[in-house]
């Protein structure tokens, strides 16, 4: 029942937002859609802890340890930052570089995005799995080019053409996996449902799930942000609104990695090899070393945390290649402080670039003089992200590495000097546009800075203390990843 | 009829790849859209005849389903659209076309041989043709990175939906008929997108031109 109502709020809510999304109360209409979807998620978590994993409507739709965290987080996620989306798109409705048109098809298009998410996330069916991401890439092109300005469709455009053919590769590693999995299974809807291809997986025959991997991996990799995959993503975070780019970053890149981690576990099943984990390992550290290199010769603001996005999900990746207890199990904490880390950023970056008018860093300065909030969350949230202590990035960090130390040692050196290089690019580059003399202007709306330190603050919580039942949860998933 | 199904079939799969070809080759953008068509044409006519041999009838709907999408809507779309942004022009292309032939043979025995061993262990009639299939999704990937134009890029990226379909009804009689239906929804409503993107590509740069669309990069 829950489920049902995490799928219907935003598919309701998008319908509602197209026809009303002109209206004034568009932004709360939009809030309130978020906060109703968030609340069914927190319903459907709270019945996964106690009764253990479920399943509904003909086994189509399934929910364990591992993808109810990940619901919890974006309906979470989205609904912070519809709240950050209120007062951030009047602003750029004030400064007149949107129309009342182009809003209303922001915010439905913004339910129909968290409506494809956690489709994704919920389904059981490998193929709608599939057929979901799309919809997500389909929803967030007319996002990315909301405003039409020639780099925003450009970035767009670039962003379809890699994404869509990544997907390709995608739906073939499907076409694959259900070949293969027919043979067991039988013909049919069964054959693609996870549960039943889980229970399978060592029956599977294992030159088919490796060929079926290498697709799926590069498929969804793309959209992970893999490198030598990436080039859409700094792009696309640059050129759309703010808001676009905290779930684009906070979400979305999560949400193809759990496809790949699915699909990992049936190939694990069938190769009893580490395959699967040598390759995502090999993609994760490529990610890490190339970001960090890109980082400092970034000049946007925008553009340099979505390299900080590559990098940090190429740790995940990274983390869940290795595999193990203690680094799937860190890897869930780092998706989860990264996602809520990162969308403070952009929240607060969004309403400094609309202060300084400008996305190029050399312009931003003296954020903390005009306006303290914006400029202490910016620099706390660069901090998080960073990986200080205490913050929840920190613990999540040395668990990986310390991981890494034991397992793969030839990789520790790789991790920390690309650690080290982000850490010097990003906080010189902060530093300047937090502090120093002001260019500011004020804003024709006061800023929304609550979700900023909510999330701030949750993850300063995870660093200091993870509540037992979220590290039950944590290690439940491990268990069931491997 | 059973035992002329395969040789059949293998027709079929043949006319794809030569399509693909033809596609590869061809310079003028209203052809190239009735190319696209034809090959919808010919995949839904080898559809039925998979689904009539295997008894398969969820496969009839969808040979039903590629012709409505690929040889009437898609097609009828593409049309109008570059009717409406009255682009006739020919196509450029940014390698000569006999280098593109031949790199275009070089990956159609880079397919067979990447799908020899999966149509070993296929059960399927239609095993042989599973090289043809990925064949035909690497020429449309050549395809797409070859055109500098928008439009043609597109129907690239159709043709490679087209083949990953073909590979998906010769190596295992087709995928479950709510994830078809899904897949053919999200082509659709992709086109849709890509129909209002053009308008707006051609607004804001005067052209569909995408070398004016090489600006973000990094320096």
């Amino acid at each position: 029942m829950e489920i049902f109502w995490i799928l219907a709020i935003p598919l309701i809510g998008g319908l509602l937002l197209a026809l009303f999304g002109y209206r004034s109360f568009a932004p709360e209409l939009n809030a309130v859609m978020s906060f109703g979807t968030f609340v069914a998620s927190a319903f459907l978590a709270a019945r996964v802890i106690t009764d253990g994993p479920i399943t509904a409507m003909n086994e189509q739709f399934f929910v364990d340890s591992f993808n109810v965290f990940l619901v919890a987080l974006t309906a979470f996620v989205a609904f912070t930052t519809a709240l950050f989306s209120r007062p951030y798109m009047r602003i750029e409705e004030h400064h007149g570089r949107l129309t009342i048109n182009l809003l209303r098809l922001y915010h439905s298009m913004y339910q129909l995005f968290t409506f494809t998410m956690l489709l994704v996330l919920l389904t059981n069916n490998l193929g709608i799995m599939w057929v979901a991401m799309e919809a997500a890439t389909l929803t967030t092109v007319l996002l990315v080019s909301l405003y039409r300005t020639p780099a925003s469709l450009e970035a767009a455009w670039k962003y379809f053409i890699l994404c869509g053919v990544g997907l390709a590769q995608a739906l073939f590693g499907t076409i694959l996996l259900y070949f293969a999995a027919e043979k067991v299974l039988g013909a049919g809807g069964t054959a693609l449902l996870w549960t039943h291809l889980d229970s399978v997986k060592d029956q599977l025959e294992p030159t088919v799930l490796s060929l079926a991997f290498v697709f799926l991996l590069v498929g969804y990799g793309t959209k992970v942000g893999l490198a030598p995959l990436h080039s859409w993503l700094p792009d696309a975070h640059a050129e759309g609104p703010t808001p676009v780019s905290a779930v684009l970053s906070g979400l979305l890149l999560n949400i193809a990695l759990y496809v790949v981690v699915r699909s990992k576990v049936l190939v694990d099943g069938a190769l009893h090899s580490h395959f699967a984990g040598d390759l995502m390992m090999g993609f994760g550290l490529l990610s890490v070393v190339m970001a960090a290199f890109f980082l400092s010769r970034q000049k946007d603001v925008k553009r340099m945390f979505a390299y900080s996005s590559i990098e940090h999900m190429g740790l995940v990746t990274f983390a869940f290649g290795m595999g193990g207890p203690v680094a799937t199990f860190a890897g869930m904490l780092h998706m989860t402080v990264h996602s809520l880390t990162k969308s403070a950023i952009f929240y607060a970056v969004g309403h400094a670039t609309q202060k300084s008018g400008t996305q190029v860093m050399e312009n931003i300065r003296g954020l903390i003089k005009t306006n303290p909030t914006i400029g202490w969350g910016l620099m706390i949230g660069t901090l998080a992200i960073l990986g200080m202590p205490p913050f929840g990035v920190f613990a999540s960090e040395f668990l990986i590495i310390t991981t890494a130390m034991h397992t793969y040692p030839w990789t520790t050196p790789f991790l920390l000097v690309a650690l080290g290089v982000a850490f010097a690019a990003i906080f010189s580059r902060v530093q300047h546009m937090v502090f120093g003399e002001t260019t500011g202007k004020r804003l024709p709306h006061p800023p929304a800075l609550v979700p900023v330190f909510v999330h701030l603050a949750l993850v300063l919580l995870l660093g200091l203390y993870i509540p037992p039942y979220l590290a039950n949860w944590y290690r439940q998933a491990a268990a069931l990843i491997g | 009829m059973s035992n002329l199904s395969a040789p059949l079939i293998n027709l079929f799969a043949a006319l794809l790849l030569l399509i693909a070809f033809a596609m590869l080759s061809q310079r003028r953008i209203l052809s190239l859209i009735n190319l696209f068509a034809l090959q919808g044409l010919v995949l839904s006519a080898s559809t039925a005849v998979v689904a009539y041999s295997s008894n398969q009838h969820h496969l009839y709907y969808s040979a039903a389903l590629t012709l409505a999408l690929k040889v009437i809507i898609l097609p009828w779309i593409l049309h109008r659209l570059i009717r409406k942004l009255n682009v006739k022009w020919d196509i450029e292309m940014l390698f000569n076309i006999p280098t593109t032939m031949l790199v275009g043979i070089v990956l159609v025995v880079f397919a067979f041989n990447l799908a020899a061993p999966i149509s070993e262990m296929s059960g399927t009639i239609t095993k042989g043709t599973l090289g043809i299939a990925m064949a035909c999704v690497l020429l449309a990937f050549m395809m797409m990175i070859t055109r500098s134009k928008a439009v043609p890029q597109v129907i690239g990226f159709l043709a490679l939906e087209n083949g990953l379909f073909f590979a998906a009804t010769s190596a295992t009689y087709g995928m479950p008929m709510v994830v078809e239906l899904g897949i053919a929804l999200d082509v659709l409503v992709g086109m849709i997108i890509l129909g209002i993107f053009f308008f707006q590509i051609r607004e804001t740069f005067d052209s569909l031109d995408l070398k004016h669309m090489e600006k973000l990069k990094e320096d």
